[in-house]
Protein backbone atom coordinates (compact mmCIF):
# COMPACT_ATOMS: atom_id res chain seq x y z
CA UNK A 1 0.00 0.00 0.00
CA UNK A 2 1.63 3.45 -1.17
CA UNK A 3 1.64 6.14 1.81
CA UNK A 4 -0.76 8.87 1.46
CA UNK A 5 0.35 12.31 0.06
CA UNK A 6 -0.09 15.57 1.67
CA UNK A 7 -1.97 17.68 -0.56
CA UNK A 8 -1.98 21.43 -0.36
CA UNK A 9 -4.68 23.91 -1.60
CA UNK A 10 -4.13 26.22 -4.13
CA UNK A 11 -6.29 29.30 -5.43
CA UNK A 12 -5.42 28.82 -8.72
CA UNK A 13 -8.71 30.51 -10.71
CA UNK A 14 -9.39 33.74 -9.72
CA UNK A 15 -13.30 34.83 -9.48
CA UNK A 16 -12.96 37.19 -13.14
CA UNK A 17 -11.86 33.81 -14.76
CA UNK A 18 -13.76 31.53 -13.41
CA UNK A 19 -16.62 33.90 -14.40
CA UNK A 20 -15.63 34.71 -17.46
CA UNK A 21 -15.08 30.67 -18.39
CA UNK A 22 -18.80 30.26 -17.58
CA UNK A 23 -19.76 33.67 -19.17
CA UNK A 24 -18.13 32.33 -22.00
CA UNK A 25 -19.45 28.87 -22.01
CA UNK A 26 -23.19 29.95 -22.07
CA UNK A 27 -22.54 32.50 -24.96
CA UNK A 28 -21.29 29.93 -26.72
CA UNK A 29 -23.43 27.35 -26.22
CA UNK A 30 -26.58 30.18 -27.03
CA UNK A 31 -24.42 31.30 -30.41
CA UNK A 32 -24.06 27.47 -31.74
CA UNK A 33 -27.65 26.30 -30.94
CA UNK A 34 -28.98 29.08 -32.34
CA UNK A 35 -26.19 29.64 -35.47
CA UNK A 36 -26.46 26.21 -36.38
CA UNK A 37 -30.61 27.10 -36.74
CA UNK A 38 -30.13 30.26 -38.55
CA UNK A 39 -27.87 28.22 -40.81
CA UNK A 40 -30.76 25.80 -41.37
CA UNK A 41 -34.04 26.86 -39.67
CA UNK A 42 -36.63 24.28 -38.95
CA UNK A 43 -40.22 24.62 -39.76
CA UNK A 44 -41.95 25.88 -37.05
CA UNK A 45 -45.07 27.35 -38.13
CA UNK A 46 -48.10 28.02 -35.48
CA UNK A 47 -49.67 30.85 -37.08
CA UNK A 48 -50.42 31.23 -40.82
CA UNK A 49 -49.77 34.70 -41.12
CA UNK A 50 -46.58 36.50 -40.49
CA UNK A 51 -47.54 39.06 -38.63
CA UNK A 52 -48.46 36.40 -35.59
CA UNK A 53 -44.75 35.01 -35.29
CA UNK A 54 -41.44 36.29 -34.67
CA UNK A 55 -40.06 32.99 -33.91
CA UNK A 56 -36.69 33.38 -36.45
CA UNK A 57 -36.26 36.80 -35.68
CA UNK A 58 -36.32 36.14 -31.73
CA UNK A 59 -33.46 33.42 -32.32
CA UNK A 60 -31.65 36.05 -34.75
CA UNK A 61 -31.57 38.36 -31.91
CA UNK A 62 -30.40 36.00 -29.44
CA UNK A 63 -27.81 35.62 -31.45
CA UNK A 64 -27.12 39.09 -32.01
CA UNK A 65 -27.02 39.51 -27.65
CA UNK A 66 -25.01 36.50 -26.85
CA UNK A 67 -22.33 37.42 -29.96
CA UNK A 68 -22.02 41.23 -27.95
CA UNK A 69 -22.00 39.05 -24.23
CA UNK A 70 -18.97 36.74 -26.13
CA UNK A 71 -17.35 39.66 -27.38
CA UNK A 72 -16.90 41.51 -24.41
CA UNK A 73 -16.28 39.28 -22.05
CA UNK A 74 -13.35 37.84 -24.06
CA UNK A 75 -11.71 41.56 -23.59
CA UNK A 76 -12.12 41.37 -20.24
CA UNK A 77 -10.31 38.23 -20.05
CA UNK A 78 -7.54 39.56 -22.41
CA UNK A 79 -7.22 42.50 -19.90
CA UNK A 80 -7.21 39.81 -16.96
CA UNK A 81 -4.53 38.49 -18.84
CA UNK A 82 -2.48 41.43 -17.78
CA UNK A 83 -3.77 41.99 -14.09
CA UNK A 84 -4.45 38.60 -12.77
CA UNK A 85 -2.35 36.01 -10.73
CA UNK A 86 0.67 33.61 -12.29
CA UNK A 87 -2.33 30.99 -13.50
CA UNK A 88 -4.34 33.95 -15.76
CA UNK A 89 -1.45 35.94 -17.51
CA UNK A 90 -0.61 35.58 -20.88
CA UNK A 91 2.84 33.99 -19.82
CA UNK A 92 0.95 30.75 -19.27
CA UNK A 93 -0.18 30.24 -22.43
CA UNK A 94 2.46 31.21 -24.80
CA UNK A 95 5.23 29.23 -24.85
CA UNK A 96 8.50 31.60 -24.48
CA UNK A 97 11.18 29.01 -22.34
CA UNK A 98 12.85 25.35 -23.20
CA UNK A 99 10.64 24.56 -20.19
CA UNK A 100 7.64 25.48 -21.56
CA UNK A 101 8.50 23.39 -24.59
CA UNK A 102 9.95 20.35 -22.99
CA UNK A 103 6.12 20.69 -20.46
CA UNK A 104 4.45 20.85 -24.08
CA UNK A 105 6.34 17.08 -25.27
CA UNK A 106 5.64 15.60 -21.70
CA UNK A 107 2.00 16.32 -21.73
CA UNK A 108 2.04 14.99 -25.10
CA UNK A 109 3.83 11.91 -23.83
CA UNK A 110 1.52 11.61 -20.76
CA UNK A 111 -1.70 12.67 -21.88
CA UNK A 112 -1.91 10.97 -26.05
CA UNK A 113 1.23 8.26 -25.67
CA UNK A 114 0.17 7.25 -22.35
CA UNK A 115 3.84 6.67 -20.48
CA UNK A 116 4.71 8.17 -17.42
CA UNK A 117 7.58 10.91 -17.50
CA UNK A 118 9.24 12.60 -14.72
CA UNK A 119 8.57 16.40 -15.35
CA UNK A 120 6.41 18.41 -13.12
CA UNK A 121 2.84 19.89 -14.91
CA UNK A 122 2.08 22.82 -13.96
CA UNK A 123 -0.85 23.51 -11.55
CA UNK A 124 -2.74 25.86 -13.62
CA UNK A 125 -3.20 25.37 -17.76
CA UNK A 126 -0.70 22.74 -18.38
CA UNK A 127 1.78 24.14 -21.18
CA UNK A 128 -0.18 22.64 -24.07
CA UNK A 129 -3.45 23.50 -22.97
CA UNK A 130 -2.38 26.89 -22.71
CA UNK A 131 -0.81 26.84 -25.89
CA UNK A 132 -4.52 25.91 -27.53
CA UNK A 133 -6.15 28.21 -25.70
CA UNK A 134 -3.68 30.79 -26.79
CA UNK A 135 -4.84 29.51 -30.63
CA UNK A 136 -8.64 29.78 -29.61
CA UNK A 137 -8.32 32.96 -28.82
CA UNK A 138 -7.60 33.91 -32.43
CA UNK A 139 -10.12 31.88 -33.67
CA UNK A 140 -12.77 33.32 -30.91
CA UNK A 141 -11.72 37.00 -32.48
CA UNK A 142 -12.11 35.30 -35.90
CA UNK A 143 -15.68 34.41 -34.93
CA UNK A 144 -16.23 37.47 -33.33
CA UNK A 145 -15.27 39.94 -36.20
CA UNK A 146 -16.31 37.72 -39.08
CA UNK A 147 -20.08 38.08 -36.97
CA UNK A 148 -19.72 41.57 -36.64
CA UNK A 149 -18.98 41.94 -40.45
CA UNK A 150 -22.18 40.02 -41.24
CA UNK A 151 -24.04 41.82 -38.95
CA UNK A 152 -22.71 45.48 -39.32
CA UNK A 153 -24.92 46.35 -41.99
CA UNK A 154 -28.22 45.24 -40.29
CA UNK A 155 -27.93 47.56 -37.62
CA UNK A 156 -26.36 50.83 -36.83
CA UNK A 157 -23.53 48.82 -34.33
CA UNK A 158 -20.27 50.35 -34.27
CA UNK A 159 -18.77 47.70 -33.84
CA UNK A 160 -20.65 46.53 -37.59
CA UNK A 161 -18.62 48.95 -39.17
CA UNK A 162 -15.61 48.86 -37.70
CA UNK A 163 -15.49 44.98 -38.59
CA UNK A 164 -16.89 46.11 -42.08
CA UNK A 165 -13.05 45.50 -44.01
CA UNK A 166 -13.38 41.74 -43.28
CA UNK A 167 -16.29 41.85 -46.34
CA UNK A 168 -13.66 43.25 -49.34
CA UNK A 169 -11.13 41.33 -47.73
CA UNK A 170 -12.06 37.78 -48.11
CA UNK A 171 -14.39 38.45 -51.34
CA UNK A 172 -18.04 38.32 -50.50
CA UNK A 173 -20.68 38.43 -47.69
CA UNK A 174 -21.57 35.00 -49.08
CA UNK A 175 -17.98 33.94 -48.04
CA UNK A 176 -17.82 35.11 -44.70
CA UNK A 177 -20.82 33.84 -43.76
CA UNK A 178 -20.11 30.37 -45.77
CA UNK A 179 -16.93 30.66 -43.00
CA UNK A 180 -18.58 31.71 -40.25
CA UNK A 181 -20.59 28.99 -40.31
CA UNK A 182 -17.83 26.62 -40.66
CA UNK A 183 -16.07 27.77 -37.51
CA UNK A 184 -19.42 26.89 -35.45
CA UNK A 185 -17.75 23.07 -36.17
CA UNK A 186 -14.81 24.30 -34.62
CA UNK A 187 -16.31 25.25 -31.75
CA UNK A 188 -18.49 21.98 -31.37
CA UNK A 189 -15.41 19.86 -32.01
CA UNK A 190 -13.68 21.80 -29.29
CA UNK A 191 -16.01 21.68 -26.78
CA UNK A 192 -16.38 17.40 -26.84
CA UNK A 193 -12.68 17.64 -26.60
CA UNK A 194 -12.08 20.11 -23.74
CA UNK A 195 -15.27 18.94 -21.71
CA UNK A 196 -13.71 15.20 -21.81
CA UNK A 197 -10.35 16.40 -20.94
CA UNK A 198 -11.70 17.85 -17.92
CA UNK A 199 -13.15 14.67 -16.89
CA UNK A 200 -9.64 12.86 -17.70
CA UNK A 201 -7.26 14.93 -15.73
CA UNK A 202 -9.90 14.73 -12.74
CA UNK A 203 -10.43 10.92 -12.91
CA UNK A 204 -6.24 10.48 -13.74
CA UNK A 205 -4.79 13.22 -11.26
CA UNK A 206 -7.45 13.41 -9.04
CA UNK A 207 -6.51 16.99 -8.53
CA UNK A 208 -10.33 18.26 -8.28
CA UNK A 209 -9.60 19.68 -11.99
CA UNK A 210 -13.70 19.51 -11.95
CA UNK A 211 -14.68 21.43 -9.41
CA UNK A 212 -11.49 24.25 -9.99
CA UNK A 213 -13.75 25.36 -12.21
CA UNK A 214 -16.66 26.70 -9.60
CA UNK A 215 -14.01 27.25 -6.63
CA UNK A 216 -10.92 27.98 -8.24
CA UNK A 217 -9.00 25.79 -5.98
CA UNK A 218 -7.01 22.73 -7.22
CA UNK A 219 -4.84 20.66 -5.04
CA UNK A 220 -1.29 19.81 -5.74
CA UNK A 221 1.05 17.22 -3.75
CA UNK A 222 3.14 18.97 -1.56
CA UNK A 223 6.33 17.12 -2.38
CA UNK A 224 5.49 18.48 -5.59
CA UNK A 225 4.73 22.23 -4.84
CA UNK A 226 7.75 24.25 -6.19
CA UNK A 227 8.59 27.03 -3.10
CA UNK B 1 -21.83 60.98 -84.97
CA UNK B 2 -19.63 63.91 -82.55
CA UNK B 3 -20.33 64.64 -79.62
CA UNK B 4 -19.78 67.43 -77.04
CA UNK B 5 -21.06 70.30 -79.59
CA UNK B 6 -24.92 69.75 -78.83
CA UNK B 7 -26.60 70.04 -75.28
CA UNK B 8 -29.28 67.26 -74.54
CA UNK B 9 -32.09 68.91 -75.27
CA UNK B 10 -31.10 70.36 -78.66
CA UNK B 11 -30.81 66.80 -79.72
CA UNK B 12 -33.98 65.57 -78.54
CA UNK B 13 -35.72 68.52 -80.15
CA UNK B 14 -33.50 67.39 -83.31
CA UNK B 15 -35.19 63.92 -82.88
CA UNK B 16 -38.83 65.72 -82.88
CA UNK B 17 -39.56 65.21 -78.69
CA UNK B 18 -41.81 67.53 -77.46
CA UNK B 19 -40.80 70.00 -74.67
CA UNK B 20 -43.37 68.29 -72.32
CA UNK B 21 -41.65 65.21 -73.45
CA UNK B 22 -37.87 66.70 -72.49
CA UNK B 23 -39.14 67.90 -68.71
CA UNK B 24 -40.51 64.28 -68.45
CA UNK B 25 -37.60 62.97 -69.46
CA UNK B 26 -35.96 65.75 -66.47
CA UNK B 27 -38.30 64.37 -63.88
CA UNK B 28 -37.13 60.70 -64.86
CA UNK B 29 -33.48 61.34 -64.65
CA UNK B 30 -34.01 62.79 -61.62
CA UNK B 31 -35.31 60.13 -59.61
CA UNK B 32 -33.30 57.81 -60.90
CA UNK B 33 -30.59 59.64 -59.96
CA UNK B 34 -31.66 59.70 -56.52
CA UNK B 35 -33.17 63.51 -56.64
CA UNK B 36 -36.65 64.67 -54.93
CA UNK B 37 -38.95 66.33 -57.74
CA UNK B 38 -38.02 69.73 -57.19
CA UNK B 39 -34.85 68.82 -58.36
CA UNK B 40 -36.14 68.22 -61.95
CA UNK B 41 -36.14 71.82 -62.43
CA UNK B 42 -32.18 72.04 -62.05
CA UNK B 43 -32.17 68.85 -63.58
CA UNK B 44 -34.09 70.12 -67.06
CA UNK B 45 -31.37 73.18 -66.43
CA UNK B 46 -28.60 71.10 -66.94
CA UNK B 47 -29.35 69.49 -69.97
CA UNK B 48 -30.62 72.48 -71.77
CA UNK B 49 -26.87 74.33 -71.27
CA UNK B 50 -24.44 71.65 -70.32
CA UNK B 51 -22.71 70.12 -73.96
CA UNK B 52 -22.85 66.34 -73.75
CA UNK B 53 -19.72 64.78 -73.17
CA UNK B 54 -18.88 61.95 -75.95
CA UNK B 55 -19.47 58.53 -74.24
CA UNK B 56 -17.35 55.09 -75.31
CA UNK B 57 -18.37 52.10 -74.39
CA UNK B 58 -16.25 48.72 -74.87
CA UNK B 59 -17.07 45.53 -75.24
CA UNK B 60 -14.84 42.98 -73.09
CA UNK B 61 -15.62 39.74 -72.66
CA UNK B 62 -19.04 39.48 -71.79
CA UNK B 63 -22.32 38.62 -73.14
CA UNK B 64 -24.02 41.87 -73.84
CA UNK B 65 -26.71 41.63 -71.44
CA UNK B 66 -25.51 44.72 -70.15
CA UNK B 67 -26.69 46.52 -73.08
CA UNK B 68 -29.47 44.48 -73.19
CA UNK B 69 -30.71 45.76 -69.84
CA UNK B 70 -29.83 49.24 -70.56
CA UNK B 71 -31.98 49.63 -73.81
CA UNK B 72 -35.12 48.44 -71.52
CA UNK B 73 -35.02 51.02 -69.06
CA UNK B 74 -38.67 52.08 -67.16
CA UNK B 75 -38.69 55.37 -69.52
CA UNK B 76 -39.00 54.74 -73.20
CA UNK B 77 -36.82 58.30 -73.93
CA UNK B 78 -34.31 57.30 -71.44
CA UNK B 79 -32.91 54.82 -74.03
CA UNK B 80 -33.21 56.19 -76.81
CA UNK B 81 -31.42 59.92 -75.80
CA UNK B 82 -29.08 58.08 -74.03
CA UNK B 83 -27.95 55.33 -76.48
CA UNK B 84 -28.25 57.09 -79.01
CA UNK B 85 -28.19 61.04 -77.98
CA UNK B 86 -25.39 61.36 -75.21
CA UNK B 87 -23.48 60.84 -78.31
CA UNK B 88 -22.15 57.44 -78.13
CA UNK B 89 -19.05 57.64 -80.01
CA UNK B 90 -18.07 54.06 -79.94
CA UNK B 91 -19.86 50.69 -79.40
CA UNK B 92 -19.42 48.08 -81.46
CA UNK B 93 -22.78 46.63 -80.54
CA UNK B 94 -24.61 49.44 -81.83
CA UNK B 95 -22.76 51.71 -84.19
CA UNK B 96 -23.10 52.22 -87.15
CA UNK B 97 -19.48 52.20 -88.53
CA UNK B 98 -17.57 49.23 -88.81
CA UNK B 99 -13.75 48.44 -89.42
CA UNK B 100 -11.48 50.96 -89.31
CA UNK B 101 -14.29 53.82 -90.10
CA UNK B 102 -15.26 52.51 -86.50
CA UNK B 103 -11.84 52.68 -85.02
CA UNK B 104 -10.51 55.84 -86.45
CA UNK B 105 -14.23 56.87 -85.00
CA UNK B 106 -13.13 56.20 -81.69
CA UNK B 107 -9.63 57.18 -81.39
CA UNK B 108 -10.73 60.89 -82.99
CA UNK B 109 -13.15 61.27 -80.18
CA UNK B 110 -10.12 59.97 -77.48
CA UNK B 111 -7.88 62.69 -79.16
CA UNK B 112 -10.09 65.71 -79.29
CA UNK B 113 -11.94 65.36 -76.03
CA UNK B 114 -9.43 64.12 -73.57
CA UNK B 115 -10.36 64.51 -70.45
CA UNK B 116 -13.67 65.32 -71.27
CA UNK B 117 -15.55 61.38 -72.35
CA UNK B 118 -16.86 59.11 -70.23
CA UNK B 119 -15.75 55.76 -70.74
CA UNK B 120 -18.26 53.12 -70.24
CA UNK B 121 -16.92 49.24 -69.81
CA UNK B 122 -18.72 45.99 -70.47
CA UNK B 123 -16.93 43.12 -69.68
CA UNK B 124 -13.99 41.87 -68.14
CA UNK B 125 -10.62 41.55 -69.01
CA UNK B 126 -8.33 38.87 -70.36
CA UNK B 127 -4.81 38.92 -68.66
CA UNK B 128 -3.36 35.51 -69.43
CA UNK B 129 -1.53 34.51 -72.21
CA UNK B 130 -0.53 37.85 -73.13
CA UNK B 131 -3.97 39.09 -73.39
CA UNK B 132 -5.14 36.63 -76.41
CA UNK B 133 -8.07 35.23 -75.14
CA UNK B 134 -10.05 38.75 -76.26
CA UNK B 135 -8.59 41.11 -78.72
CA UNK B 136 -10.53 43.22 -81.12
CA UNK B 137 -8.86 45.45 -84.22
CA UNK B 138 -5.86 43.40 -83.65
CA UNK B 139 -5.58 45.02 -80.18
CA UNK B 140 -5.82 42.96 -77.01
CA UNK B 141 -8.64 43.98 -74.46
CA UNK B 142 -6.36 45.45 -72.29
CA UNK B 143 -4.30 47.72 -74.50
CA UNK B 144 -7.54 49.09 -75.45
CA UNK B 145 -8.83 49.74 -72.12
CA UNK B 146 -5.45 51.37 -70.44
CA UNK B 147 -5.47 53.82 -73.94
CA UNK B 148 -9.51 54.61 -72.94
CA UNK B 149 -9.23 54.74 -69.72
CA UNK B 150 -6.13 57.35 -70.05
CA UNK B 151 -8.23 60.51 -70.50
CA UNK B 152 -11.36 59.35 -69.18
CA UNK B 153 -13.23 61.88 -66.90
CA UNK B 154 -15.43 59.22 -65.18
CA UNK B 155 -15.47 55.20 -65.73
CA UNK B 156 -18.41 52.94 -65.31
CA UNK B 157 -18.04 49.35 -65.28
CA UNK B 158 -20.79 47.42 -66.35
CA UNK B 159 -22.05 44.42 -64.66
CA UNK B 160 -20.21 42.28 -62.81
CA UNK B 161 -18.01 41.64 -65.45
CA UNK B 162 -16.31 44.51 -65.50
CA UNK B 163 -16.97 44.80 -61.69
CA UNK B 164 -15.93 41.31 -60.39
CA UNK B 165 -15.18 39.48 -63.62
CA UNK B 166 -18.62 36.96 -63.59
CA UNK B 167 -18.52 33.51 -64.65
CA UNK B 168 -15.19 33.92 -66.85
CA UNK B 169 -13.30 34.64 -63.81
CA UNK B 170 -14.91 32.00 -61.66
CA UNK B 171 -12.34 29.03 -61.08
CA UNK B 172 -10.21 28.50 -62.49
CA UNK B 173 -10.41 31.35 -64.10
CA UNK B 174 -8.46 29.76 -67.33
CA UNK B 175 -8.49 33.21 -69.53
CA UNK B 176 -7.03 34.77 -66.26
CA UNK B 177 -10.22 37.55 -66.47
CA UNK B 178 -9.84 40.45 -64.34
CA UNK B 179 -12.17 43.16 -63.42
CA UNK B 180 -12.06 46.75 -64.53
CA UNK B 181 -10.86 47.99 -61.56
CA UNK B 182 -7.79 46.01 -60.84
CA UNK B 183 -6.33 47.10 -63.77
CA UNK B 184 -6.84 51.04 -63.86
CA UNK B 185 -5.66 53.14 -60.68
CA UNK B 186 -8.57 55.96 -61.38
CA UNK B 187 -11.13 55.31 -60.13
CA UNK B 188 -14.12 53.31 -60.92
CA UNK B 189 -17.58 53.13 -61.26
CA UNK B 190 -19.06 49.62 -60.39
CA UNK B 191 -22.26 48.97 -61.34
CA UNK B 192 -22.86 45.01 -60.93
CA UNK B 193 -25.50 42.76 -61.54
CA UNK B 194 -25.98 40.19 -64.60
CA UNK B 195 -27.36 42.21 -65.42
CA UNK B 196 -27.33 45.26 -63.70
CA UNK B 197 -30.95 46.97 -63.40
CA UNK B 198 -31.95 49.10 -66.40
CA UNK B 199 -32.97 52.44 -64.54
CA UNK B 200 -29.68 51.97 -62.04
CA UNK B 201 -27.88 52.04 -64.97
CA UNK B 202 -29.55 55.06 -66.27
CA UNK B 203 -29.15 56.77 -62.90
CA UNK B 204 -25.66 55.74 -62.63
CA UNK B 205 -24.98 57.89 -66.46
CA UNK B 206 -27.45 60.72 -65.24
CA UNK B 207 -25.70 61.42 -62.27
CA UNK B 208 -22.63 61.53 -64.13
CA UNK B 209 -24.28 63.76 -66.74
CA UNK B 210 -26.29 65.85 -64.34
CA UNK B 211 -23.51 66.62 -61.77
CA UNK B 212 -20.51 66.44 -64.00
CA UNK B 213 -18.91 64.25 -61.07
CA UNK B 214 -18.97 60.47 -59.93
CA UNK B 215 -21.77 59.76 -57.55
CA UNK B 216 -20.86 58.74 -53.43
CA UNK B 217 -19.18 54.81 -53.77
CA UNK B 218 -19.33 52.33 -51.16
CA UNK B 219 -15.93 50.85 -49.94
CA UNK B 220 -16.07 48.62 -53.38
CA UNK B 221 -16.84 51.08 -55.70
CA UNK B 222 -20.95 50.67 -55.73
CA UNK B 223 -22.57 53.56 -55.92
CA UNK B 224 -24.20 53.87 -52.62
CA UNK B 225 -27.61 55.02 -53.85
CA UNK B 226 -28.22 51.78 -55.41
CA UNK B 227 -25.98 48.91 -53.25
CA UNK B 228 -26.19 50.37 -50.22
CA UNK B 229 -28.83 47.41 -49.22
CA UNK B 230 -29.56 43.73 -49.51
CA UNK B 231 -32.13 42.87 -51.55
CA UNK B 232 -33.29 40.88 -48.06
CA UNK B 233 -33.75 44.37 -46.56
CA UNK B 234 -36.20 45.46 -48.46
CA UNK B 235 -37.97 42.05 -49.95
CA UNK B 236 -41.75 41.94 -49.75
CA UNK B 237 -41.27 37.92 -48.33
CA UNK B 238 -39.14 39.43 -45.18
CA UNK B 239 -41.81 39.27 -42.47
CA UNK B 240 -42.34 35.37 -43.43
CA UNK B 241 -38.11 35.57 -42.88
CA UNK B 242 -38.57 36.88 -39.39
CA UNK B 243 -41.71 34.70 -38.63
CA UNK B 244 -39.46 31.53 -39.33
CA UNK B 245 -42.29 30.77 -42.42
CA UNK B 246 -39.86 29.43 -45.53
CA UNK B 247 -40.82 27.83 -48.62
CA UNK B 248 -39.35 23.86 -48.40
CA UNK B 249 -39.49 22.86 -52.01
CA UNK B 250 -40.40 24.57 -55.29
CA UNK B 251 -43.81 23.29 -55.15
CA UNK B 252 -45.00 23.26 -51.92
CA UNK B 253 -48.15 24.93 -49.61
CA UNK B 254 -45.47 27.32 -48.31
CA UNK B 255 -44.35 28.47 -51.85
CA UNK B 256 -47.90 29.27 -52.79
CA UNK B 257 -48.68 30.99 -49.61
CA UNK B 258 -45.58 33.18 -50.65
CA UNK B 259 -43.25 32.23 -47.84
CA UNK B 260 -39.45 33.43 -47.80
CA UNK B 261 -37.37 31.23 -49.79
CA UNK B 262 -34.31 31.09 -47.18
CA UNK B 263 -33.97 27.04 -47.82
CA UNK B 264 -34.41 27.15 -51.47
CA UNK B 265 -30.80 28.74 -51.94
CA UNK B 266 -32.07 32.95 -51.64
CA UNK B 267 -28.83 35.03 -51.79
CA UNK B 268 -30.80 37.74 -50.70
CA UNK B 269 -29.26 38.63 -47.04
CA UNK B 270 -25.79 38.95 -48.54
CA UNK B 271 -26.41 40.51 -51.90
CA UNK B 272 -26.31 44.31 -52.05
CA UNK B 273 -28.64 45.20 -55.18
CA UNK B 274 -31.57 47.22 -55.96
CA UNK B 275 -33.73 44.58 -57.18
CA UNK B 276 -36.48 44.78 -54.52
CA UNK B 277 -36.84 48.37 -54.73
CA UNK B 278 -36.68 49.15 -58.66
CA UNK B 279 -37.62 45.85 -60.03
CA UNK B 280 -36.81 44.72 -63.53
CA UNK B 281 -38.51 45.17 -67.13
CA UNK B 282 -40.41 48.70 -66.01
CA UNK B 283 -41.25 47.81 -62.54
CA UNK B 284 -43.09 44.57 -63.28
CA UNK B 285 -41.55 41.84 -60.96
CA UNK B 286 -38.13 40.46 -59.78
CA UNK B 287 -36.89 37.02 -59.13
CA UNK B 288 -38.19 36.51 -55.93
CA UNK B 289 -41.39 38.37 -56.57
CA UNK B 290 -42.12 35.13 -59.46
CA UNK B 291 -40.93 32.66 -56.77
CA UNK B 292 -37.30 32.14 -57.23
CA UNK B 293 -34.19 33.16 -54.83
CA UNK B 294 -31.90 35.56 -55.44
CA UNK B 295 -28.71 33.79 -56.87
CA UNK B 296 -26.48 36.58 -55.92
CA UNK B 297 -25.91 38.05 -59.41
CA UNK B 298 -24.55 41.31 -58.09
CA UNK B 299 -22.00 39.80 -55.56
CA UNK B 300 -18.16 39.05 -56.49
CA UNK B 301 -17.55 35.34 -57.10
CA UNK B 302 -20.98 34.69 -56.52
CA UNK B 303 -20.62 31.71 -59.44
CA UNK B 304 -18.00 30.20 -56.68
CA UNK B 305 -20.62 30.05 -54.16
CA UNK B 306 -23.31 27.98 -54.83
CA UNK B 307 -25.10 25.52 -55.30
CA UNK B 308 -27.75 28.42 -55.92
CA UNK B 309 -30.58 26.28 -54.59
CA UNK B 310 -29.23 25.76 -51.36
CA UNK B 311 -28.13 27.77 -48.80
CA UNK B 312 -25.15 26.59 -47.58
CA UNK B 313 -22.45 26.56 -50.39
CA UNK B 314 -19.97 23.66 -51.26
CA UNK B 315 -17.27 23.42 -48.72
CA UNK B 316 -14.05 24.18 -50.93
CA UNK B 317 -12.34 20.59 -51.39
CA UNK B 318 -14.49 18.68 -49.81
CA UNK B 319 -16.67 17.75 -53.36
CA UNK B 320 -19.92 19.31 -54.67
CA UNK B 321 -22.29 17.85 -52.07
CA UNK B 322 -20.53 18.82 -48.65
CA UNK B 323 -21.18 21.39 -46.88
CA UNK B 324 -19.69 22.64 -43.75
CA UNK B 325 -22.14 20.71 -41.60
CA UNK B 326 -21.47 17.29 -43.04
CA UNK B 327 -18.23 17.99 -42.87
CA UNK B 328 -18.78 19.27 -39.42
CA UNK B 329 -20.69 16.08 -38.66
CA UNK B 330 -18.23 13.91 -39.53
CA UNK B 331 -15.47 15.27 -37.97
CA UNK B 332 -17.95 15.03 -34.57
CA UNK B 333 -18.06 11.94 -35.00
CA UNK B 334 -14.51 11.05 -35.29
CA UNK B 335 -14.09 13.44 -32.40
CA UNK B 336 -16.50 11.13 -30.42
CA UNK B 337 -15.07 8.25 -31.63
CA UNK B 338 -11.61 9.59 -31.00
CA UNK B 339 -12.70 10.52 -27.07
CA UNK B 340 -14.13 7.51 -26.49
CA UNK B 341 -10.66 5.25 -27.39
CA UNK B 342 -8.87 7.72 -25.29
CA UNK B 343 -11.25 6.72 -22.43
CA UNK B 344 -10.71 3.50 -22.77
CA UNK B 345 -6.98 2.84 -23.44
CA UNK B 346 -6.57 5.66 -20.22
CA UNK B 347 -8.34 2.78 -18.19
CA UNK B 348 -6.14 0.53 -19.28
CA UNK B 349 -2.65 2.08 -19.18
CA UNK B 350 -3.28 4.00 -16.98
CA UNK B 351 -4.64 1.60 -14.38
CA UNK B 352 -1.88 1.40 -12.16
CA UNK B 353 -2.20 5.13 -11.53
CA UNK B 354 -5.69 5.57 -11.06
CA UNK B 355 -5.31 2.20 -8.49
CA UNK B 356 -2.80 3.89 -6.73
CA UNK B 357 -4.79 7.20 -6.32
CA UNK B 358 -7.72 5.34 -5.02
CA UNK B 359 -5.43 3.75 -2.29
CA UNK B 360 -4.37 6.72 -0.86
CA UNK B 361 -7.79 7.39 0.12
CA UNK B 362 -7.39 7.95 4.19
CA UNK B 363 -9.43 4.84 4.62
CA UNK B 364 -7.65 2.67 3.00
CA UNK B 365 -3.96 3.17 4.52
CA UNK B 366 -2.33 1.31 7.08
CA UNK B 367 -1.42 4.57 8.99
CA UNK B 368 -4.82 5.50 8.82
CA UNK B 369 -6.50 2.74 10.27
CA UNK B 370 -4.59 3.07 13.50
CA UNK B 371 -6.19 6.68 14.16
CA UNK B 372 -9.98 5.99 12.43
CA UNK B 373 -12.37 6.16 14.64
S1 LIG C 1 -36.95 35.61 -50.02
FE1 LIG C 1 -34.73 35.96 -49.86
S2 LIG C 1 -34.46 38.16 -49.83
FE2 LIG C 1 -36.64 37.74 -49.40
S3 LIG C 1 -36.76 37.64 -47.16
FE3 LIG C 1 -36.44 35.57 -47.86
S4 LIG C 1 -34.19 35.31 -47.77
FE4 LIG C 1 -34.61 37.52 -47.70
S1 LIG D 1 -32.64 39.22 -57.14
FE1 LIG D 1 -30.48 38.76 -56.82
S2 LIG D 1 -29.88 37.40 -58.49
FE2 LIG D 1 -31.81 38.35 -59.04
S3 LIG D 1 -31.23 40.08 -60.26
FE3 LIG D 1 -31.46 40.81 -58.16
S4 LIG D 1 -29.37 40.62 -57.29
FE4 LIG D 1 -29.40 39.46 -59.17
Amino acid sequence: MPSPHVYRRIYVWELPVRAFHWINALAIATLGVTGLIIGKPFSVSYAQEASFQYWFGTVRFIHFTAGYVFLFNMLVRVYWGFAGNQYARWSTFIPTTKAAFQEIVEVLKIDILQVSVKGRIHIGHNRLAGLIYFITTFIFFFQALTGFALYGPTSHSILGKLAAWVVPLMGSEAVVRQWHHAMLWFYVLFVMVHVYLVFYHDYVEGRGTTSSMVGGWKFEREDQLDH
Amino acid sequence: MSGGKHTLWEVMREKGYSRRDFMQFCSFAAAAAGLGPNASAAVAKAFEKKARPPVIWLHFQECTCCSESFIRASHPIVADVLLDAISLDYTETLQAAAGHQAEKCKSDTLKAYAGKYILLVEGSVPTKADGVYCTIGGRTAEDILQEAAAGAAAIVAWGNCASYGCVQNAKPNPTGATPIHELISKPVINVPGCPPIADVMVGVVTHILMFGRIPDLDDQGRPKEFYSRRVHDTCYRRPNYDAGLFVETFDDDNARKGFCLYKMGCRGPVTYNACSVTKWNQGTSYPIQSGHGCIGCSENKFWDNGPFYRHLPSFPGFGIESTADSVGVTLGAVAAVGVAAHAISTNIRKRKLIHDQVAEDVKNTPENEKVDR
